[in-house]
């Protein structure tokens, strides 16, 4: 199994190296025979490593212990699902997996644009194989998952407990990579027009729904993440600035900036180069993050081990930088604005100063994460920087950006009426101040909640005005029931009505973080058999500690009964489990959800003998609905990926050329 | 120089000014909230200028410090650069329940503030090497639950049916 992987590895090296020579000379000479070769390498590369990680798959699932890889995280005990996500649990599966993914978006691509917009295609796909060819060229030496071992093992550890320990690992780390790798493709696009010299409103389009798929696929990566942290880490939160943490949030910020800036450059015809330079940053950030992630550079559970594919990391994102701000100011003069900004109050404007507020954003939380490697390699002093830092700085902006996704849509394009913009205000802002007074009479004191809550429902009123407007008119003129209304209303202006709704879920979970920090209670105590801890309305009667063994585990359980005022609530059993191949514990925190709250109970110790446990308990309000929240997300963002039909789009195209 | 261009300057103008003043602002935030990784000795020799930072404080538990108290979550034990008494120590005083795998003779890391005398933590973690491999004593730490596993059944003292009051909530988060 180690020949065929290597040897599929090395295929893939030589398809995107090929690719890249014939690509760029077919994008320069617009030659269709170039063309038509660039095309059989990009399907030859996504042939080569989707079959490299079939043939990785085969080895775990036969525990075929000479393959270096398998031996390293393969286990005769592991159950198959762990068996299978294996591929992803150490650093070079989850490069070997990275070049799957990168290989099925670029059959995809090319698949699609098997017949349209040949002058990009091969600048394209050769931009996109560059980044290929370097995840190859890891494979092939420093990251060689395929190195053959003698003498062969009997068996191997296992992957790290902690991937083991919940199920979510199945699905958080390739919707990461999905986020990740996806932005290859935009970048591949937004690159192909910088090298044309132009970039026409047919080539734009993709852009946007290429950047949607992977900005899709990064919220979701990054929410299950959060959720992943709270069902095993224990301490009852979800997120806490870790540089890994980070690294999938920059791209994230980044990618929302074009897709903002993307709708005032189709609009008003101008920003084609900051457009195409956040596309640009933020493909530029995923490697960033990868190399954080893959480096070892950072101490925690994503770094997998010191390795020595730093360097050479380093060395790729430069050249990238390199490349990309060469050729963007080489042809920025190419991409002239066509219109030109008219009024200070409008749409486009609130559009602007979102971009520079994720822009802010951005650069503070990248500011925090590499700040420790900056001091470390200049003055020699080991730091982090405190969770403190980023909240101090994430939170006016959040709020910020919240307040402008419920401003940008009151303002209408080009110069305004302030009267009427005033008058259209009067809906939010009541709902505002009820909210605010609201809730101050009900006891929220603290002004940061109470001003968070009141921004969301200003927010809210608006896009729900929005998204609702189309909807009652459609009831009332054309008599359509509310549901059909609803449907036909939310199809007929997909587009916008998908951003809409995903700004309904940002929302959502904006409130949702904002309740469990401010309102967050929590209690510890050690307890013997018959004991109880009180955590406000809540009681907790310990009964007795449990051990359970499976293969490749055994659990320590921790047996409560809880009331909530009086009455019983049934049982929770927090545990710790061990690991055959770890000597530290990884918890399984046991959470009852509420829609208004959750009550968290983390078993931290236990005595011998079962006489005593200690036991941490939290209830965190509105937690679950920040993964509540992902349906809408997806929802949202897949109405708004669908296209127009051919015809509609031309009609807004005439009508967009007319005004 | 054309109106356009002129106007174009002072937008650039206008946004060096804006980014300048936004790294000013977000470079010295970040020196009030680092976070530094120290040992005993380090620490020990920096005491008078760190009264009031966040300090991340690295060592071993010596040997016989350890005193628990689980009525009161109070945790008091003395930290060194090895395990046996000798070399700089610190005394360290927490509440809350220490991890499980927490004992004399143990690499740990304990966040929080140093007041000349004592270090008082609100965080403990306890030490294992980054680099995941089966450490060598896997089977002497499964001794741990080996009495609780149902081949041996373990026997419940009936406790005292007496409430233990939560320690009052706080909001600092202890990972």
């Amino acid at each position: 199994m180690s020949l065929i992987g290597r040897g599929l590895v090395l295929l893939g090296l030589f398809a995107a190296i090929f690719g890249i020579v014939v690509g760029l000379q077919a994008g320069a000479r617009k030659s269709a025979v170039g063309l038509a070769w660039t095309r059989r390498a990009a399907y030859l590369f996504s042939f080569a490593m989707i079959a490299a990680n079939v043939a990785m798959e085969v080895a775990l699932f036969t525990h075929d212990f000479s393959v270096s890889y398998v031996s390293k995280v393969g286990s005769l005990t592991t159950p198959h699902w762990v068996t299978f996500v294996s591929l992803w649990s150490s650093l070079e599966g989850s490069i070997l997996f990275w070049g799957a993914i990168l290989g099925i978006y670029v059959a995809l691509f090319t698949a699609v644009y098997r017949s349209r917009h040949h002058d990009y295609v091969a600048y394209a796909l050769a931009v996109m194989m560059m980044v290929g060819a370097f995840f190859a060229l890891i494979l092939s030496a420093p990251a060689d998952p395929f190195r053959p071992i003698f003498p062969v093992p009997t068996d191997g550890p296992g992957p790290n407990p902690l991937l083991q320990n919940h199920v979510l690992m199945a699905l958080h780390p390739p919707m990461l990579y999905f986020g990740y790798v996806g932005m290859t493709v935009p970048f591949g696009i937004a690159m192909a027009a910088v090298l044309c010299g132009k970039l026409s409103e047919g080539w734009l389009k993709p852009l946007r729904r290429w950047t949607l798929l992977p900005w899709l696929a990064l919220t979701i990566g990054i929410v299950l993440g959060g959720w992943w942290a709270y069902e095993v880490l224990g301490w009852g939160g979800y997120w806490a600035w870790d540089p890994v943490e980070n690294a999938s949030f920059l791209p994230w910020l980044a990618a929302t900036g074009y897709l903002h800036s993307t709708v005032v450059q189709e609009r008003r015809r101008v920003l084609k180069v900051w457009t195409l330079s956040l596309v640009i940053l933020s493909f530029l950030l995923t490697m960033l993050g990868t190399f954080m992630t893959r480096s070892g550079v950072f101490n925690s559970v994503h770094a997998f081990s010191q390795s020595e594919i730093g360097p050479i990391f380093l060395c790729f994102i430069g050249t990238m930088i390199l490349f990309s701000l060469g050729a963007l100011f080489g042809r920025a003069h190419l991409l002239e604005p066509e219109g030109r900004f008219v009024a200070v109050v409008s749409r486009e404007s609130a559009f602007l100063l979102n971009n520079l507020v994720l822009l802010i954003f951005t650069f503070t939380v990248l500011l925090g994460t590499v700040y420790p490697l900056v001091t470390e390699a200049l003055r020699g002093v080991k730091v982090s920087v405190g969770e403190p830092y980023f909240d101090q700085m994430a939170v006016p902006l959040g709020l910020m950006l919240v307040f402008l996704m419920g401003i940008g849509p009151a303002l209408p394009w080009g110069r305004s009426d302030g009267f009427r913009v005033l008058k259209s205000l009067t809906l939010p802002v009541t709902a505002t101040l009820a909210v605010g007074l609201g809730g101050f009479a009900a006891g929220i004191h603290d002004l940061l909640p109470l001003a968070t809550f009141a921004l969301c429902a200003f927010t809210a009123v608006i896009t729900l005005e929005e998204l609702g407007a189309p909807i009652i008119r459609r009831v009332r003129l054309r008599k359509e029931t509310p549901v059909v209304a609803a449907w036909r209303g939310l199809w007929a202006s997909r587009r916008r009505a998908g951003g809409y709704l995903v700004h309904v879920a940002v929302i959502v979970v904006v409130a949702a973080i904002a309740a469990s920090h401010a309102f967050k209670k929590q209690a510890e105590a050690s307890l013997a058999p018959g004991q109880t801890l009180v955590l406000g309305d809540y009681t907790l009667v310990f009964d007795k500690v449990d051990a359970i063994n499976d293969p490749n585990r055994t659990s320590v359980v921790a047996r409560l009964r809880v009331s909530k005022n009086g009455h019983p609530e049934g049982a929770m059993a927090p545990a710790l489990n061990f690991y055959n191949s770890q000597r530290e514990p990884v918890g399984t925190p046991d959470v009852k959800t509420s829609a208004l709250e959750d009550l968290y109970l983390s078993l931290m110790s236990f005595e011998q003998d079962g006489s005593r446990v200690a036991i941490k308990a939290f209830v965190n309000p509105m937690v679950a609905w920040i993964w509540w929240s992902l349906p809408l997300f997806v929802f949202g963002t897949l109405l708004s990926f669908w296209p127009e039909r051919r015809r509609a789009a031309e009609k807004r195209t005439a009508a967009q050329a007319a005004t | 120089m054309t109106p356009a261009g002129k106007k174009r300057l002072t937008a650039v103008a206008a946004l060096a000014v804006a980014g300048a003043g936004l790294v000013y602002l977000a470079t010295g935030n970040i020196e009030e909230n680092l976070v530094y990784y120290w040992t005993p000795t380090d620490l020990l020799a920096k005491a008078d200028t760190v009264k009031n930072a966040t300090i991340r404080l690295g060592g071993m538990v010596q040997t016989g410090s350890k005193q628990w108290n689980a009525e009161t979550l109070s945790l008091r034990f003395v930290m060194g650069e090895t395990p046996e008494a000798g070399g700089k120590t610190i005394t360290v005083v927490s509440t809350g329940a220490p991890p499980q795998m927490f004992r004399e003779g143990i690499g740990c890391i304990v966040e929080g503030k140093f007041d000349g005398q004592i270090f008082h933590a609100d965080r403990l973690m306890v030490k294992h090497s980054n680099e995941y491999k089966p450490p060598a004593d896997v089977a002497d730490s499964h001794q741990l639950y080996k009495t609780l596993a149902p081949e041996t059944p373990a026997t419940h003292k009936s406790g005292k049916e007496d409430a233990v009051r939560a320690a009052p909530a706080g909001t600092e988060t202890t990972r």
